[in-house]
């Protein structure tokens, strides 16, 4: 078995363990707790108010636009990614290169603050 | 049969049961499985226990933060605290709400522990120990970090609560932002290794990255401290707005799990600042005795890890805006320019000029950007307090 199959097995194995662990002891207190539930004492809290509508509504457009510009950024990072590694073996024209990226992206964020999509309103 | 070293005891004990194991007669490919499945099963444990103890020393340092005693009943200076909550925990109700989503309910709590523990494979301890040494470590601990913002989402989506909603959605928006600093923030270690493999950058740091890298290192600690949702971050769960936000209906040992989740992560990141600009496990000997790079690591993570909880009792909650603000308006411009500055910095040094002279220098153009942005900084909130002067009224008549 090569070394990186060996590496991965060890990963697959601790996430399957990582699944398991937090889940033992919800079980236990599942069986070791009271289970009595009742109307009352299952309404969600709402400091003793009822729930005006249904809880799972449409939400602020705001936090959209946030989503959006976190996808951009990710997305670079991820072409920036590569680009690191090599970095030692690179001539000084490649790393230009690789600021001319960045630069564009840089770009970007400024049309965002300056369109205001940065505020918070 | 393998060799006893003392420094190394605890790979000699993993050589052992395997050679012990071929030899009893099983298959080899089994036996590796099987060494495997009780190397990841220990360094489990080890993270998901931790908790307990770090629980019991943040309650014991912010309350001397706060000039109280904290826990002092429960064993010796209130040591098994801890325990006596778990032992509570476990026999107390899980209410279930009407209306909730039951499967998504139960398994957000236990989806936000599984990944921060999933970080800890790629975490070296020492020169020989390291869960997996995978050739994009640092990639495979923001993709794998990334799945606490699902879980938390799913937790409050799932609740049918309008305050655990809102708090899902701050916590979406912000770790969902502060995610992009410390990618960025990241790029600069990876960047002077030629690697993303953990082991790789631990090794490359004869002199520690935080030298290196001032810039990039407290980046990458202040946008943890906000992926961790950790005061001054805390607005994903303010009490005063919110209630609790995404985690308002949980109860019982399913709360418990968040609170896991939550101290777990915030120990997790102390290691991987450790780990990424600290020097990891290394240290005087280390090299001689790995088991002594446990020493380090830990002494390493638990100092970052007092840090953070500095900072929690120190700094009051920003607002949603300000964190915004912070983030996109300042760390990442500021990461941006940090990359920009390393690279073209280390391309430009010359090649004889190595080991810390190399570090200081890159230290020194770090200090010289602080010095621009503080500079811009000062401008820019000269200018508001000039903006925000009121308007003179128009008195006495």
């Amino acid at each position: 078995m090569s070394m990186t199959d060996s590496n991965w097995l060890f990963v697959s194995l601790f996430i399957a363990i990582a699944l398991v662990f937090p889940a033992v002891p919800v079980v236990a207190a599942r069986i070791l707790g009271p289970h009595r539930p009742n109307p009352a004492k299952n309404e969600t809290f709402e400091c003793g108010m009822q729930t005006v509508g249904d809880s799972w509504v449409q939400f602020k457009i705001q936090y959209y636009i946030f989503g959006l510009l976190f996808l951009v950024f990710d997305v670079e990072s991820i072409f920036l990614f590569p680009w690191a590694v090599a970095y030692q073996q690179m001539a000084l024209f490649a790393v230009f290169e690789g600021l001319v990226f960045i630069l564009l992206l840089t770009g970007g964020l400024v049309y965002m603050w300056r369109k205001g999509a940065l505020e918070w309103v | 049969m393998p060799e006893f070293s003392f420094g190394d005891i605890a790979v000699y004990a993993y050589d052992m049961i395997g050679w012990a194991l071929v030899t009893y007669g099983l298959d080899p490919k089994l036996v590796v499985i099987i060494q495997k499945f009780l190397a990841a099963f220990l360094l489990a444990n080890f993270a998901l226990l931790t908790p307990i103890f770090t629980i019991w020393l943040e309650r014991k340092i912010a309350a001397r933060f706060q000039d109280r005693l904290g826990p002092n009943r429960v064993g010796p200076y209130g040591l098994f605290q801890s325990f006596a909550d778990i032992l509570k925990l476990l026999t107390k109700e899980i209410i279930t709400p009407s209306g909730a989503d039951k499967v998504v309910y139960f398994v957000g709590p236990i989806l936000s522990v599984a990944p921060v523990l999933g970080i800890w494979v790629v975490i070296p301890f020492a020169s020989t120990m390291i869960g997996a040494n995978l050739n994009v470590g640092v990639l495979y601990s923001v993709a794998i970090g990334g799945i606490g913002t699902l879980a938390i989402m799913m937790g409050g989506w799932a609740s049918n609560n309008k305050y655990a909603l809102l708090g899902a959605f701050r916590a979406a928006s912000q770790l969902v932002s502060y995610e992009v600093p410390l990618i960025l923030a990241l790029l600069i270690p990876t960047l002077l290794t030629g690697s993303m493999g953990m082991q790789d950058i631990v090794l490359a740091q004869d002199t520690w990255f935080v030298v290196y890298a001032p810039i990039a290192a407290t980046i990458f600690f202040v946008s943890s401290l906000a992926e961790i949702g950790r005061a001054p971050f805390d607005i994903l769960e303010a009490e005063s707005e919110i209630v609790a936000g995404y985690h308002v209906e949980y109860s019982g040992f399913l709360f418990a799990i968040w609170q896991l989740g939550e101290f777990l992560h915030a120990f997790t990141i102390s290691a991987l600042v450790s780990v990424l600009f600290l020097g990891g496990w290394r240290g005087p000997l280390a090299d001689l005795y790995p088991i002594l790079g446990i020493v380090y690591l830990l002494a390493k993570t638990y100092f970052v890890y007092f840090i953070s909880m500095w900072i929690r009792a120190t700094v009051p909650r920003i607002r949603i805006d300000q964190m915004n603000n912070l983030n996109w308006k300042f760390l990442v411009p500021l990461a941006l320019a940090a990359l920009v500055l390393v690279a073209l910095v280390d391309k430009l040094l010359p090649a004889s000029l190595a080991g810390s002279a190399r570090a200081w220098a890159h230290f020194a153009s770090n200090v010289g950007l602080m010095v621009i942005v503080f500079g811009m900084l000062r401008t820019e909130s000269r200018r508001l307090q000039n903006l925000s002067l009121p308007a003179p009224v128009a008195a006495g008549h």
